[in-house]
């Protein structure tokens, strides 16, 4: 076939193309991932792509004090371990002055001056050696440049979980997640259904109010709704941050998506099935529950994958309708907080990044095709 | 968290219940009263009253949650944009000239437009071009998939992963981040990206770019297959090339597809407002309508009047492409 082969033969230049555009728009991500498994030492002081290879870093040890020092075969020595005070590696070079820590390579022996000797080995082991007794009350300061061999590991990932409040989040999250994604499903599912293959009087407008509903910006919302949550709350003397309200909140901002999709599909639906199936004497009720529904998963299963998503990700609408306390914040709230307050420590915020990604990754990449049918049957939300 | 995990399991068990009894119990309710199995002309008249109520049975919970929760704050809105922060005093368009004459609205206006021509653009033009090259090669799929994976990442997700992109430290130490890196490398300066009034507009803009390109390739890519295999037989026949066949024959015939895609994401750049809060919070000259509204909101215990009227601007953004989808909508059903 002269067509199939024209549209998938194709050029070098179209797979380096693609190659190029891949790399680009994976990189980030990857960067991310790849940080939040290293060494916290090493990522701060080197940048992710050269994670592989040794780190070299600037460090600063001191020898001990004077008053420590032995004498041996008439010189007097002080002698000690650069790593002692934590730290490790391979020392690659050495010296006395802060502007020059590459003056002695590792293992040599080098005269700093007054005849003193100092030697530093790779494994940090060194030791000053003087034919006059040394003098003062504070030790030598040393200054060498150490080289840190690839280090991954998971401690980021402990300690974001424990400690920077990850793990609770992760928790909250799937509180608000699950719940405001299902409970759309079934409202929207019958108003579908009554848009769909009900005669009422009113139905075009009600299928134009719900298209037009698609695109209201979430921001009209907010403010009239804080207002009501706050009354309600004062009126009955309870919180007005709580679970249910946000759960209903994302019932209402995914409602018009989760009736434009279903009803789009259900109205598909062959004609003679529900013919048929009412002559057998089936009321609308059966008829939805015994058939439609049924016949509907996929595009359940499309909402579904969305509404998941987007609640999953929303930060708005939860620090609206959430508090700020522990037990409500969610995942995205979280991060949005340690970017504030712990804006420099990557090794916190890309474990906590990717922690905040990875279930909407999995769900992503498990139920892709649910979701792009669900893209294709029109989408466009508030 | 195990008593706040099985709180959450119980109430969709309680909820979805509800929701489920509702539907039933209702229906039942009217089969019982109006009974039109044993015929007669009663059984008739019975019928028609049950087929009348029986859709608002349906329609009902939607229906309210739709009122209370997107069609009465729309309408509060636009009242409360005309009182001031507390709600209680009427003050006019008073908010409205505020606005006008506020330097950081008029910024947050700016900015908005330039997000408003930037980002719908290029993410079109990237999803259309990924969509045709990866159409063409066997590991296509796999490339799509890459591509439309930050889809799924949270806007603060993807936030945080392009500040570490951005990073920036102080010239002579080893740069961490992937940016000034290669600047380095390249032997040029390295910069604290985000905080270069008007150029950081697009440092952030690249984040939506690169999670909205993803939603444009796959909405095109399908739009470039239901393109009908004769028309570009016959163009390939009178000697259109890739380039030529790709601008001159399939990209007029998904104009109504790319329209869609563009003022899709012309909306969640509207609305775009968690990328800025990450990144800049609208410091150095980056801040936009939709954080602007959640400044407002909060700052100094709240001005609803003001936040409100930022609201009602955006929604007037967005008024002619509701009307547009509107009207789009209703001939595809009337062709039906």
């Amino acid at each position: 076939m002269a067509i199939a082969g024209s549209r998938k033969s194709s050029g070098i230049t179209n797979h380096v193309l693609v190659a190029i555009i891949v790399i680009l728009w994976t990189v980030p991500t990857f960067g991310l991932f790849v940080s939040s498994l290293r060494d916290k030492d090493q990522l701060s002081v080197s940048g992710w792509w050269t994670a592989l290879t040794t780190t070299e870093s600037n460090n600063t040890g001191r020898a001990p004090p004077p008053s420590e020092q032995v004498e041996r075969d008439g010189s007097f020595v002080l002698a000690g371990n650069l790593f002692a005070e934590g730290g490790s590696g391979t020392v690659v070079s050495f010296g006395t002055r802060v502007q020059n820590p590459n003056e002695f390579q590792a293992g040599q022996t080098g005269d700093i001056g007054d005849g003193v000797s100092l030697t530093v080995n790779a494994d940090g082991s060194f030791e000053m050696v003087s034919p006059v007794a040394f003098e003062g009350s504070r030790g030598q300061r040393i200054f060498y440049r150490a080289g840190m061999p690839p280090r991954f590991t998971l401690d980021n990932y402990r300690e974001v979980l424990a400690s920077a409040g990850i793990g609770q989040s992760f928790v909250n999250s799937l509180t608000v997640t699950i719940p405001a994604t299902i409970i759309p499903i079934l409202i929207a599912a019958y108003a579908a259904y009554a848009l769909a293959w009900m005669k009422f009087p009113g139905r075009a407008l009600l299928l134009s109010l719900v298209v037009g509903l698609l695109v209201v910006p979430l921001q009209m919302s907010l403010i009239p709704l804080l207002k009501l949550y706050n009354d309600i709350g004062t009126l009955f003397g309870v919180d007005a941050k709580t679970y249910v309200g946000i759960w209903i909140a994302h019932t209402g901002f995914g409602l018009p998506l989760a009736i434009y999709l279903l009803r789009n599909y259900i109205a598909g639906l062959p004609r003679e099935i529900m013919e048929s199936a009412r002559i057998d004497g089936a009321s609308d009720f059966d008829i939805f529950v015994r058939i439609v529904l049924p016949l509907s998963l996929p595009a359940l299963a499309s909402f579904s994958i969305f509404q998941f998503l987007w609640v999953w990700n929303d930060l708005r609408v939860a620090i609206v309708f959430l508090g700020a306390q522990n037990d409500q914040l969610v995942l995205t709230a979280r991060l949005v907080n340690l970017l504030g307050s712990r804006g420099s420590n990557w090794e916190i915020l890309t474990a906590s990044a990717f922690i905040t990604i990875l279930v909407p990754l999995v769900v992503f990449l498990s139920l892709q095709r649910f979701l792009i049918r669900g893209l294709l049957a029109g989408s466009v939300k508030g | 968290m195990e008593r706040q995990l099985i709180g959450a399991f119980l109430a969709i068990v309680i909820g979805v219940g509800a929701c489920a009894l509702y539907y039933f119990a209702s229906n039942m309710i009217l089969d019982l009263a109006l009974p039109f199995r044993k015929g007669g002309a009663r059984a008739v008249r019975n019928q028609k009253l049950a087929a009348t109520i029986r859709p608002w049975l349906f329609l009902g919970p939607a229906l309210l949650i739709l009122t209370v929760y997107l069609v009465y704050p729309a309408i509060d809105s636009l009242r409360l944009s005309f009182y001031d922060r507390a709600s209680e005093n009427f003050v006019g368009i008073r908010n409205y000239v505020w606005a006008v004459n506020d330097d950081e609205f008029r910024q947050s206006i700016f900015n908005n437009v330039l997000w408003l021509l930037v980002v719908p653009a290029l993410s079109t033009f990237f999803g259309l071009v990924i969509a045709f090259l990866t159409d063409r090669i066997w590991w296509g799929n796999i490339a799509k998939t890459l591509i439309f994976m930050p889809m799924a990442i949270s806007f603060v997700g993807a936030s945080v992963i392009w500040k570490f992109i951005y990073d920036f430290r102080s010239e002579g130490s080893t740069q961490i981040g992937l940016l000034n890196a290669i600047v380095q490398g390249l032997g040029g300066e390295p910069q604290a990206w985000i905080t270069l009034p008007f150029w950081n507009n697009f440092f952030l803009m690249i984040i939506l770019v690169w999670i909205q390109t993803g939603f444009a390739m796959v909405i095109l890519s399908a739009a470039l297959r239901g393109i009908s295999e004769e028309t570009i037989e016959a163009a390939i026949i009178d000697g259109a090339k890739g380039p030529q066949l790709f601008f001159y024959i399939m990209i007029p015939q998904i104009w109504g597809t790319i329209a869609v895609v563009w003022t899709t994401i012309t909306i969640t750049v509207l609305k775009v407002f968690d990328i800025v809060l990450a990144m800049t919070n609208g410091q150095w000259d980056t801040q936009v309508l939709a954080n602007l509204m959640f400044d407002w909101m909060f700052r100094g215990g709240g001005d609803f009047g003001r936040g409100a009227t930022i609201a009602i601007i955006i929604m007037v953004a967005v008024v002619p492409i509701m009307v547009w989808n509107i009207r789009r909508a209703n001939a595809e059903m009337e062709g039906r």
